[in-house]
């Protein structure tokens, strides 16, 4: 065995996704500190890894469980919400900012992940295209909930009102109104870094890519490969269904917090079905069950429209072209075989048989 | 009295959704295929209509009949240039690539007609009929919308069950290759079912902006969804269902924006959508299909 092919055996698949992500941090954080990334680029950063987080944890559901979900954008509504309150309310408990970033983090991804285990029970018994308009249909009234609640905060503690004005919550004069109905909230304590972001990412690659190597892993991919034959080596459905679920909207949640908190103000239709979509874009473009391709399509889909801003006007018109094109080109028989066509051609040898999988 | 015009402006706005659905409804039973650009076709039809009627003075009828000529040609066109390449591919791809297709009529509506709100006037006037001795009235735009669903569910029934074309439909949506073999020309038969599709989104376009007149680049979206979501509530794939399925979502939106919440309205509809598929999983009029083991 010559040296290659055993540094090929220690360089596994999970070991290139995290080194991907680490020198492209240290490329970017060089990059930015001799001022070789422009401003718009600059701003972008933080929502890029939560777009990627999102992606990736889009990807335990739609890749590797295997079940479409188009509204993925409703957890991450309920970490930003959630996590942006706790934030606030917490201004004067913990100084900190770094440590106060990570706490509203983590209560986003709990809330998200009790919403996901709330809304996974009824939806997961569904099957196929009918999951899949649940799941849109609960990203909606999670956008529509949202829109109607007002939380205030005095030294009485948080006040909540639910279809009424903020005047109602009767604050105390020196109380806060966090969240304002479908104004949402304004004036975010913007404690999203970079490197938190950086670090979000590493720790959802950290839970997703155990949690696929695992024997839990294992169980959610031979429920979606076969159902009934997983079922029938005693493999408990609901659970393995509702664990891939939940982790993944446990993870959209923090995404969700890390990405209300490069704002100062956040309303709750942002976190529209078009930005479910969009999610599920990347996963689609970067091959389903595939981490790294979701990382990769994220951050490219992030920074498209921007690239294209000399185009102007025309730029959205091209990312649609380019996205139909992408598809067009990666799913057709006749165009997807073109490339070992040529190289047959080139190297005048038989052509290999065309590779069949589910990714794509 | 309030209940009985609250009923009559759910119905149409459900007619309205019934409508959409169908379109869904259809191509879903053909090509397996959820397509996402059904909405934005419905925003073209009434962007066509709209400037037929205002830059060139058309009468009505002929803005219509144009309008759903200008949806019939891009719906065949979309089918050709983005669909029919992925016949053999994943659903998901082809969802992505109706997604793309979507952005794409919405952007370049943007740069065609600018995001400014067009006025779009009723088509079928502003004097409403006054019933009960002036305590109940009725908007004739309800009144068209209404009717017009009603003569398009019957049209439909009769089409699919009776002419040879309707008939190749149904076989290509129960199995493509059998219906094949039985020399049904597949390629044609789904053309013709984007082509229906299609025009029907261009009728209920122009009913939904002479019930709710702003037209902007994303007028169909919301519509879309919400039709959608009807195609799903009354069983997918089923063109009755659609239209008990549209009708319902209608009323329940209205009913719930008056004696619920506006706030809320959405919200409900959705509920109420999602209780019925934990109770029914293939929606009120779908099959439910055996799992072989």
């Amino acid at each position: 065995m010559n040296i290659l092919q055993r540094v090929k055996g220690l360089v596994n698949k999970s070991f290139l996704t995290y080194a991907m992500v680490i020198v492209s941090f240290v490329i970017v954080q060089l990059l930015a500190n001799n001022g070789g990334i422009s401003s718009t680029l600059r701003g972008q950063l933080v929502p890029i890894c939560a777009y990627v987080v999102m992606a990736v944890s889009l990807n335990l559901t739609v890749g590797v469980l295997g079940e479409l979900s188009l509204g993925h954008a409703g957890f991450m509504s309920v970490g930003a919400f959630s996590g942006v309150v706790a934030c606030i309310s917490l201004g004067d408990t913990i100084a900190s900012e770094p440590l106060r970033l990570a706490v509203g983090l983590i209560i986003g991804a709990i809330c998200a992940g009790i919403a996901g285990f709330l809304i996974g029970i009824p939806v997961l018994r569904l099957r196929g295209d009918y999951l899949a308009i649940v799941t849109l249909a609960f990203g909606e009234i999670i956008k529509n909930l949202i829109n109607c609640l007002t939380i205030g905060l005095d030294g009485g503690g948080l006040h909540f009102g639910f279809l009424s004005s903020a005047s109602a919550l009767n604050l105390e004069p020196d109380g806060r109104v966090i969240i304002n109905g479908p104004m949402g909230i304004s004036n975010i304590p913007r404690l999203s870094t970079f490197t938190a972001g950086f670090v979000l990412i590493l720790v959802t690659l950290f839970v997703v890519m155990n949690l696929v190597n695992s024997r839990s892993g294992r169980a959610i991919m031979a429920l979606r490969d076969n159902r009934i034959a997983a079922e029938s080596v005693g493999i408990p459905v609901t659970k393995y269904k509702l664990m891939a679920f939940v982790t993944s909207a446990t993870l959209a949640g923090a995404a969700g917090a890390l990405y209300a908190m490069n704002f100062s103000t956040i309303v709750a239709t942002k976190f529209s079905f078009n930005t479910s979509i969009l999610i599920l874009v990347y996963v689609v473009l970067g091959g389903l069950g595939n981490i790294a391709g979701s990382i990769v399509a994220a951050t490219l889909l992030t920074v498209l429209p921007e690239m294209l801003r000399q185009f102007n006007d025309y730029r959205m018109l091209i990312y649609a072209i380019v996205l139909i094109l992408v598809m067009l080109a990666t799913n057709n028989e006749t165009l997807k075989g073109l490339p070992t066509r040529i190289r047959a051609w080139v190297t005048r040898s038989p052509a290999p048989q065309a590779e069949v999988g589910i990714d794509g | 009295m309030s209940f009985l015009s609250h009923l009559i402006s759910g119905i149409s706005l459900g007619s309205i959704y019934a409508i959409i659905a169908l379109g869904y409804t259809m191509v879903y039973g053909i090509a397996k295929m959820l397509n996402f650009a059904h909405g934005d076709v419905i925003m073209v039809g009434a962007y066509s209509c709209f400037f037929l009627m205002s830059r060139f003075h058309l009468p009505v009828i002929v803005g219509v009949v144009a309008a759903m000529l200008v949806c019939t040609l891009l719906g065949v066109t979309i089918e050709r240039l983005a669909y029919k390449p992925l016949r053999a591919a994943p659903a998901l791809a082809v969802l992505i690539t109706a997604i793309g297709v979507s952005y794409f009529l919405q952007n370049a509506a943007l740069l065609l007609w600018t995001s400014n709100p067009k006025v779009f006037p009723s088509i079928a006037g502003n004097t409403s009929i006054k019933l009960l001795g002036g305590q109940l009235s009725i908007s004739p735009t309800a009144l068209l919308s209404i009717a017009s669903c009603i003569v398009i569910m019957v049209a439909l029934t009769w089409f699919t069950s009776s002419t040879r074309m309707g008939k190749a439909m149904r076989a290509c949506s129960e199995d493509k290759g059998a219906a094949q073999l039985m020399g049904i020309n597949v390629n044609v038969t789904i053309s013709m079912v984007f082509a229906i599709g299609s025009a029907l989104a261009a009728i209920a376009g122009i009913l939904l902006c002479s019930a709710y007149p702003t037209l902007t680049p994303t007028t169909g979206s919301m519509p879309g969804i919400k039709a959608f979501t009807a195609a799903v509530f009354g069983g997918i794939g089923s063109i009755p269902g659609a239209m008990i399925g549209g009708i319902l979502l209608g009323i329940i939106e209205i009913f719930g924006k008056a004696y619920i919440s506006t706030q809320l309205s959405d919200a409900i509809v959705f509920l109420v959508l999602i209780i019925v598929l934990l109770v029914r999983p293939a929606g009120i009029l779908g099959k439910t299909v055996q799992e072989k083991v």
